[in-house]
């Protein structure tokens, strides 16, 4: 193998592993008996903001990599999406066994009455295709043009977290209003990039016809 | 007169002296296991280093359900002069300084005066009293309150017939206060009762839970215990008392008067627009439990709201 592909495999694992460090903390809190007196709002709590940190990870790629230059940066970012994911998935099972305990109309009634756990509950589902299609294989099979248009699902998913946040604290804003300022400037950065690759992709097609062969 | 003679002592009878030993320390042994066995059976917090209050009923306002651990108690509260999060209070309430405290009472009624907080110690005879406890955010604790029925204070002072309401003040200290140093809520905290229910039995003015003294995280030195009410009616840290005629403003109705309102009895039929309080999660259990009207005090309360739309006055 040659070393620049040992070197990505290590650093690949390296983010794997670092990427689990939050939910063996919880783990392990949780086991020593270190949680608050409300262990299940916590485990609750925790999987959820560790949702959306990884959402918004996911998101940095990209802008980084064009920023750095770095290409390789594009290979952690399925892996990182699927971290949100699993994230995602232990938040949403523990509200549907911890909190709810399975009663299925407890659950849905709250999906169609709280706004915050609509939102909430919309931004989970639209990770699903999101995961599904992410072997190479069924993005192969999709092809590009199809598996990105469905990925953008993602800005569905992080503003849909962001409101869900937004939505369920009592009067302390503060943090949800953080996350939601990054979202924009991740968004603002693509829309700027848009634009640019735009321009520059225009001038130089008026370029080519104003110098014809 | 036949006297029975006792029977000659055989020496095979005498009990060696170091199994007569043996015994003694055996039976003082077992005797401290079994009472030690028995006093954890009616004191469990014995056993818990000091961290449960003994069980049972004792007085006619006691709820018999398992009172919560000292620690749980003290470290998980809503106190957001201390910051946001639940363990906010416990952490961040270290340089608060409850004493010397004074509380003034004032508005209308005859005796208006400052009280150090010696005096309103003075005013009744301080009892435990064991609350059950709802947050608005549905989780609940059983406490057991050290304080005395806030009927007592009004009596004293003399209300006129104009004091129509009881509002209430926590001070305002942000040196000693790093919650207050950002504008989350409007500071100071104010709540208010109405004079019937200020004067409720059940309305107490605590001083202390678990048999000592509140810590800061729980309103130190003084603070309002209003059981079926939820939980942030029951305001800590008060340093003023004033009976006015109007319905008076509250803090968490001024900051979202839809979800927040001036009566706030607990009600499993009248949802918080953003979640159900139907259900609860009694802080230590697995399962969550039916909340139950006026949080289980409707015998003794349902009275002051007969005719009054509670969907409406929530």
């Amino acid at each position: 193998m040659p070393k620049k592909q040992v070197e990505m495999r290590i650093l690949k694992l390296l983010i794997f592993l670092l990427a689990l460090v939050p939910v063996a903390l919880l783990a392990w809190r949780a086991m020593a008996g270190e949680l608050s007196a409300n262990p299940i709002k916590d485990i609750t709590e925790e999987t959820g903001i560790w949702t959306l940190r990884f959402i918004l990870l996911t998101l940095t790629i990209t802008p980084l990599r064009k920023i750095s230059g770095w290409a390789p940066l594009a290979r952690f970012r399925r892996m990182i999406g699927l971290f949100a994911f699993f994230y995602g998935s232990l938040h949403f099972v523990t509200y549907i066994y911890l909190d709810q305990f399975f009663v299925l109309d407890e659950i849905l009634r709250d999906v169609v009455k709280r706004p915050f756990i609509t939102v909430g509950f919309a931004a989970f589902v639209t990770m699903i295709p999101l995961a599904l299609t992410s072997p190479n294989r069924v993005a192969k099979w999709m092809g590009g043009k199809r598996w990105r248009l469905l990925h953008r699902l993602v800005y569905f998913t992080a503003l849909g977290g962001v409101i869900h946040y937004l939505w369920l604290v009592k009067a302390d804003t503060q943090r949800p209003l953080m996350y939601g300022g990054i979202l924009v400037m991740l968004l603002a950065y693509r829309l700027w990039d848009y634009v640019r690759s735009h321009r520059i992709a225009e001038k130089s097609h008026s370029r080519i016809e104003a110098n014809p062969a | 007169m036949l006297i029975k003679q006792a029977d000659e002592l055989h020496p095979s009878e005498i009990t060696p002296e170091n199994v007569y030993l043996n015994r003694r320390t055996f039976i003082r042994i077992a005797s401290a296991a079994g009472i030690g066995l028995a006093s954890s059976a009616v004191f469990p917090h014995l056993l818990d280093s000091q961290d449960r209050w003994p069980q049972g009923k004792k007085g006619p306002y006691d709820v018999s359900e398992e009172v919560n651990k000292f620690k749980d108690i003290t470290t998980y509260n809503n106190f957001y002069e201390f910051g946001v999060d639940k363990g906010d209070p416990a952490e961040n309430s270290g340089s608060f300084h409850p004493k010397p405290w004074t509380v003034h009472i004032e508005g209308e009624i005859k005796k208006p005066a400052t009280y150090n907080l010696d005096d309103i110690l003075k005013l009744s005879k301080i009892e435990d009293r064991i609350y059950r406890h709802r947050c608005v955010e549905g989780w609940s604790m059983v406490i057991p309150w050290r304080g005395f029925p806030l009927a007592d204070l009004i009596k004293r002072v003399e209300p006129t017939s104009k004091a129509k309401y009881v509002t209430f003040e926590t001070i305002y200290r942000p040196e000693e206060m790093p919650g207050q140093k950002r504008s989350v809520l409007e500071w100071p905290y104010v709540e208010g009762l109405r004079m019937d229910e200020a004067r409720h039995p059940l309305t107490l003015l605590a001083v202390g839970l678990y048999g000592k003294d509140l810590l800061n995280q729980n309103g130190a030195p003084l603070r309002l215990v209003v059981p079926w009410k939820y939980g942030f009616k029951s305001i800590k840290s008060i340093v003023r008392i004033k009976f006015v005629e109007k319905e008076p403003q509250t803090t968490w109705n001024l900051l979202a008067p839809n979800e927040y309102g001036f009566y706030s009895n607990v009600n499993p039929d009248v949802d918080h627009p953003r979640w159900s309080q139907k259900t609860e999660r009694r802080i230590g259990d697995f399962l969550k439990r039916k909340t139950l009207m006026f949080n289980g005090y409707g015998d003794l309360v349902s009275g002051m709201y007969t005719g009054m739309d509670l969907k409406k006055n929530f």
